[in-house]
């Protein structure tokens, strides 16, 4: 048997293992996205930046629920043209970095990849999916068309993979990745928060001061999964699974679902930063439990569950 | 189904004290707050305005405990404006709070920085500990919880101000410095200004003592997922707002120089 090995292949960008932070989530400072590294994760995801600074929204801007959280920051950020920067210090401190971002526009979508490419990130992440500012930005990610052209027009400024982060909150989310994969996406991020609110009983108002929020954590896993099994079922291109992942187990659950990587983001909150190497841990126990040396040979393995039959004993995994 | 100490309660205001010139102590009962640490901060949530993370200024005083607000913006005016009767939000504590250290500490504070040791100076005495007490202000009408730390502490309790109207004058940190030079501390504590902080620790570490030091960020979410108050590879919320040496002098180039604003920029400390 070949040497396990965890790394694997993000359309060129290479990661010692398939686990990253969520965007949003400990992405403000680099010393910060350097502990995340050096916790274990493959790759740090800044936070989202944007053409021009913004303090986001006022508190509470996250509240936890029953297994889960509700968050509605509003997209805080420094500005693309302080935070280039920042993405030039993780890389002194070599730490393999995807620029999380977004824009108002086409043109601003462009303009901010073009500026995070320069700037020396490895990857892009494009934002097209943040529920939270549906009101200043409109949410991208509801229209397949305009995930397309945005998706295009930055490929054209960029010779970076670029990763088109998609929202769960659609009615078809198959035919917005397959959009984003036309547009030349690279990955697709599946998925973004679900849109939800929290109401407190004794001041009967929403707890958030955006009212809405995304939901993130185990309590929106299974459908965070649900999107990864049909989004892998609709490109060819790789899948990035993102919602819940708390656990070694969860993680495993997104390879066989068709994800070549996950992001893990709510899991800091109840597990602490120590989430990504026990995540990683994990991850090598089971590849090595169950024969596998690359993680590649996961990706997807659920979607070939067959039907019982009498001479599938060992397909079925009944014997092993 | 009973609240955990992360959801947020209605607590009602038992009563609402003026301490002095700009200072008010808000009481309340709530049953997560009464089990906090000295040094651990609850988020007190104004419905309609905002949520603001406020140290604990009284733990479980006979049932009640107590944040105390220096009006400096508008969510702290608000707070300060509330009556006995009036609700608000909280939810927490959160943070990691000071731990018990050395025989002989001592204890510098520096405006609204008395308002998360006075939980201290209580545990300390309760475990037969006897600090010092530095406490500074601007002036002597600013000096927080003068006559419960005069009651607590007797001739422990040292005054400073800048104006130099009560005690010595000059800042809090310069009087702790002589007061650590000759007098066989071995821990200290500190809680206000930065630069206050920072000149504390500096000296202490000059002397060898070690230090704990509260230290204040923009909190926004308080559960450590964020990122919004990262000071170097911590987190106030979570692995603060107590920093130790050993932390102190990891994020030397940003203790008492540089925090992030509201959009993460790193702007001067200046005070």
């Amino acid at each position: 048997m070949s040497k396990l090995s965890l790394a694997v292949d993000l359309a060129g960008f290479r990661l010692r293992n398939p686990t990253m932070n969520a965007a949003g989530v400990l992405g403000m400072s680099p010393p910060l996205l350097k502990r995340v590294y050096d916790a274990g994760a493959g790759a740090v995801v800044t936070k989202s930046i944007g053409p021009v600074p913004r303090t986001g929204h006022p508190n509470p801007t996250l509240m936890q629920v029953s297994s889960g959280a509700l968050n509605a920051m509003g997209l805080p950020n420094p500005g693309v043209d302080y935070f280039v920067d920042e993405i030039v210090k993780l890389k002194e401190m070599e730490v393999p970095t995807v620029a999380s971002f977004f824009g108002g526009s086409v043109q601003e979508f462009a303009e901010v990849a073009y500026k995070l490419t320069r700037a020396g990130a490895d990857a892009l992440e494009l934002n097209a999916s943040c529920p939270n500012v549906a009101e200043e930005l409109g949410m991208l990610a509801a229209d397949a068309g305009n995930v397309e052209r945005v998706t295009a027009a930055v490929k054209a400024e960029t010779n970076l993979p670029v990763f088109v982060k998609l929202s769960p909150n659609v009615t078809n989310i198959k035919s917005v990745a397959k959009a984003a994969e036309w547009g030349g996406a690279d990955a697709i991020t599946a998925v973004n928060t679900l849109l939800g609110i929290a109401i407190d009983v004794n001041f009967r108002r929403p707890l958030l001061t955006n009212t809405t929020g995304g939901l993130s954590g185990p309590a929106m896993k299974p459908v965070a999964l649900r999107c990864v099994w049909e989004v892998s079922q609709a490109v060819e291109i790789p899948v990035i699974g993102c919602g819940g992942v708390t656990t070694w187990e969860d993680a495993v659950e997104y390879l066989l679902a068709g994800a070549s990587a996950v992001e893990i983001g709510t899991a800091v909150m109840t597990r602490g930063i120590g989430v990504y190497g026990e995540i990683v841990d994990g991850l090598e126990r089971y590849m090595a439990e169950n024969g596998f040396s690359r993680v590649e040979e996961v990706v997807g393995l659920a979607h070939q569950a067959g039907r019982y039959t009498e001479s599938s004993l060992d397909k079925c995994n009944i014997r092993v | 189904m009973p609240t955990k100490l992360e959801d947020t309660r209605k607590v009602v205001l038992t009563n609402v004290i003026s301490e002095c010139e700009g200072f008010t102590s808000l009481w309340f009962v709530d049953q997560w707050t009464v089990k906090a640490q000295p040094g651990q901060y609850i988020m007190a949530w104004i419905p309609g305005l905002d949520e603001v993370p406020m140290s604990l200024s009284a733990i479980d005083e006979g049932g009640q405990s107590s944040i105390t607000v220096r009006a400096v913006g508008e969510a702290t005016e608000a707070l300060s404006g509330l009556e006995p009767g009036d609700r608000i939000g909280v939810r927490g504590p959160f943070g990691n709070g000071y731990s018990m250290e050395g025989r002989r500490p001592i204890i510098v504070a520096g405006g609204s920085g008395a308002a998360s040791l006075m939980p201290l100076v209580r545990e300390m005495l309760s475990k037969g500990a006897m600090p010092t007490f530095v406490l500074g202000a601007r002036n002597s009408t600013q000096l927080m919880f003068l006559e419960k730390l005069e009651k607590l502490l007797g001739d422990n309790l040292v005054i400073s101000t800048d104006d130099g109207s009560r005690g010595y004058s000059g800042y809090a940190s310069g009087y702790a410095a002589k007061l650590m030079e000759s007098n066989g501390y071995d821990h200290v504590y500190t809680c206000g200004p930065e630069l206050m902080m920072a000149r504390v620790f500096l000296d202490a570490e000059s002397m060898g003592l070690p230090v704990q030091a509260s230290l204040e960020r923009y909190i926004k979410c308080s559960v450590g997922l964020c990122g919004a108050c990262a000071v170097g590879p911590y987190r106030v919320c979570v692995d603060g707002p107590i920093f130790d040496s050993g932390m102190l002098q990891e994020v030397r180039g940003e203790f008492g120089v540089s925090k992030m604003d509201l959009s993460g920029k790193s702007v001067r400390v200046d005070h």
